[in-house]
């Protein structure tokens, strides 16, 4: 129970709420707007962490030139499987995009010389190396520290994730409020009325594929940051789920409500832990952990049944069908 | 070496044929792709388990047992969970998401219930009947018998009973069928009915051809049985069967060293998916499904 007291174990936990809402701002973009069903969205920041990582650690590139590669690298990732994967119904599109991210998963797993295989990013270089990267990162936070006085790492970390969350929160509600952001909708709506005004539908698909995968990207490098090594088990389907609930946790179709349902979510995932009262406290670790996912599982039935507009979301604007 | 790859590549693409099926009938009548399939199968298996390891049933009746439970869970959950669903109207992206959120209950449960340590039936793994140049292990001989039984009467089930041509019938128009005068809740009921024995049927093989097995191996299975359903068109039953049996054949045979080297076995579900990719691009609705013209 004392961690429940520990402002350290609540940055942590704000820290991962920021990282999400990168990770579900990208799945808010393409399927809240643009009415793409993305089930593959770990995958593209498995992409962002890994391209980044090996960039750093084997290339010796510097962390300010491979961090946005890896971005790219996400964004092109997203681009290379929407051109074959969006001539496809909506429903074989998502089993081909969950498809796709277990095949990244495979690949990270298998190729050792590239990724370090199932031991993670630290089997890149020599231990100290990997789990520091270069050392850039830490720099700059600890320059930031000192810039605002922060108290702590921790604290710093969820500064600057959200510090960035927020910026990025900003440019998609600026995008979506575009001509460009109409036509996204209208093409939710209804895909062949959007034709028949001549957009091209496809063309904005795709570029709403690769946005979404670039701040999936993006999130993938914070995530890197802030775990110093990860491994493929940490891409595991599982996320894409929990970044899926958040979008509808928070609402369809609404930026902010993308924040909103990462912070209820982290708070109740990590909340859970202390759920510390007769049965549950007869249970070991390992099967309190079980019972968390259990009540992750149930919520999701149950926004899909009680509430598919979410908490902030608005039944005129969408409701997930 | 190649008839050896191919006996393999028919015990594995006849356990996806089935779970392929059973994913493909209920998607055809409900429009749901069942994400919690794969939790269905393990859960098959590891109640058969409890009544063969722990109870010490033989293999046959635990297996029998195991695809009842199995079909009394799916027909439990269509009550409690799909039916309000359905009154509610939900569409496909709910149904999916709903189905997410019962794959994770289920495999929890299981990990609650037996633990992530792997499990195994009391079954001779070492017995091997030799065929000409084909080695077959006893699990294996059991699977490819068990499921050609059962691929049997699956197409009878299909093409030669009412219930068969009842369930083709709403899968492909559900409003006609019903002015029809199809029952459709009842019809409903049977589809879960067998997609859940089915389920429970391979699970249980898949658990024997494994060997081993823990509360999170139906997941695994269900990529490439998701992989075989597409392929054969969503909602054709008769697709997911030659789906699974093709994908199954092919992972195998993929390894084969004499087609350029063979690939690392480790990438057969890649190989599965890169068939899947290949053959939507020919054909985007899949080998059997037909263009949707709504």
């Amino acid at each position: 129970m004392n961690a429940l007291a520990s402002g350290g174990f609540w940055a942590f936990v704000g820290v991962v709420a920021g990282i999400y809402t990168i990770l579900s701002l990208g799945l808010q973009l393409q399927f809240g707007f643009a009415g793409l069903l993305n089930f593959g969205q770990v995958a593209f920041m498995a992409i962002g962490a890994y391209t980044m990582a090996i960039l750093v650690v084997k290339e010796g590139w510097s962390t300010w030139l491979a961090a946005p590669l890896g971005v790219v690298a996400a964004g092109a990732a997203g681009l290379l499987l929407g051109l074959p994967a969006l001539r496809l119904r909506s429903d074989y599109f998502a089993i081909v995009t969950i498809a796709f991210s277990e095949i990244v998963r495979y690949v990270a797993t298998n190729e050792n010389a590239l990724t370090g295989g199932s031991q993670g990013t630290i089997a890149l270089g020599k231990v100290g190396v990997a789990a520091q990267y270069n050392g850039q990162w830490e720099r700059f936070q600890a320059r930031v520290q000192g810039w605002f006085g922060l108290s702590s790492k921790d604290v710093t970390m969820l500064v600057i994730v959200w510090a960035a969350a927020i910026v990025l929160l900003a440019l998609v509600w600026l995008a979506v409020r575009t001509p460009w952001g109409r036509v996204l909708r209208a093409i939710r709506e209804d895909e062949d009325a959007a034709a028949s005004l001549g957009k091209n539908v496809l063309a904005y698909k795709l570029q709403v594929l690769a946005l979404g995968s670039a701040l999936a990207g993006i999130a993938g490098c914070f995530y890197a940051w802030q775990f110093s090594y990860f491994s493929p088990d940490d891409f595991q389907p599982l996320l894409t789920f929990f970044a899926w609930m958040i979008v509808i946790l928070g609402g369809l179709g609404r930026v902010w409500a993308v924040p909103v349902g990462a912070v209820v979510f982290g708070f109740l995932f990590a909340g859970t832990r202390f759920l510390d009262f007769p049965p549950l406290s007869y249970l070991g670790g390992a099967d309190r952990a079980y019972v968390r996912l259990i009540v992750i599982g149930l919520a999701i039935i149950g926004l899909v049944l009680w509430r598919p507009q979410g908490i902030l979301g608005r039944r005129e604007e969408m409701v997930l069908e | 070496m190649f008839w050896q790859l191919a006996a393999n590549g028919l015990v594995t693409g006849s356990v996806i044929a089935i779970a392929a099926v059973g994913v493909s009938l209920v998607y055809g009548i409900l429009r749901l792709v069942n994400f919690a399939y794969g939790d269905f199968m393990a859960f098959g298996a590891l109640a058969a388990y409890a009544f063969n390891g722990p109870l010490g049933l033989g293999m046959v009746p635990a297996t029998l047992l195991g695809m009842v439970a199995t079909a009394a869970l799916s027909l439990g959950l269509d009550v409690v969970l799909w039916r309000p669903l359905r009154a509610r109207r939900a569409g496909f992206m709910s149904l999916f998401l709903a189905s997410i959120g019962l794959a994770l209950v289920l495999r929890q449960v299981l990990l609650l219930a037996y633990g992530p340590q792997p499990q195994s039936y009391k079954v001779d793994q070492y017995k091997v009947y030799v065929l000409g140049s084909v080695r077959l292990s006893e699990p294996q001989l059991i699977t490819i018998i068990v499921a050609t039984g059962a691929i049997a009467a699956i197409g009878v089930l299909l093409a030669r009973t009412t219930l068969g041509r009842t369930m083709r019938a709403l899968s492909d128009d559900r409003a006609l069928a019903a002015i029809a005068g199809i029952h459709v809740g009842r019809v409903i009921r049977y589809t879960w009915l067998v997609s859940g024995l089915l389920a429970g049927l391979a699970g249980v093989l898949a658990g024997l051809v494994q060997s081993s097995f823990d509360p999170n191996f139906g997941f695994q299975l269900l990529l490439p049985v998701f992989a075989a359903v597409v392929l054969g068109g969503i909602g054709s039953a008769y697709g997911a069967l030659a789906g699974g049996l093709v994908l199954g054949l092919a992972m195998e045979l993929s390894t084969w060293p004499s087609l350029f080297g063979g690939v690392d076995p480790v990438y057969k579900p890649v190989v599965a998916f890169a068939i899947l990719a290949g053959a939507l691009m020919v054909r985007p609705q899949g080998l059997f499904g037909r263009a949707r013209v709504v």
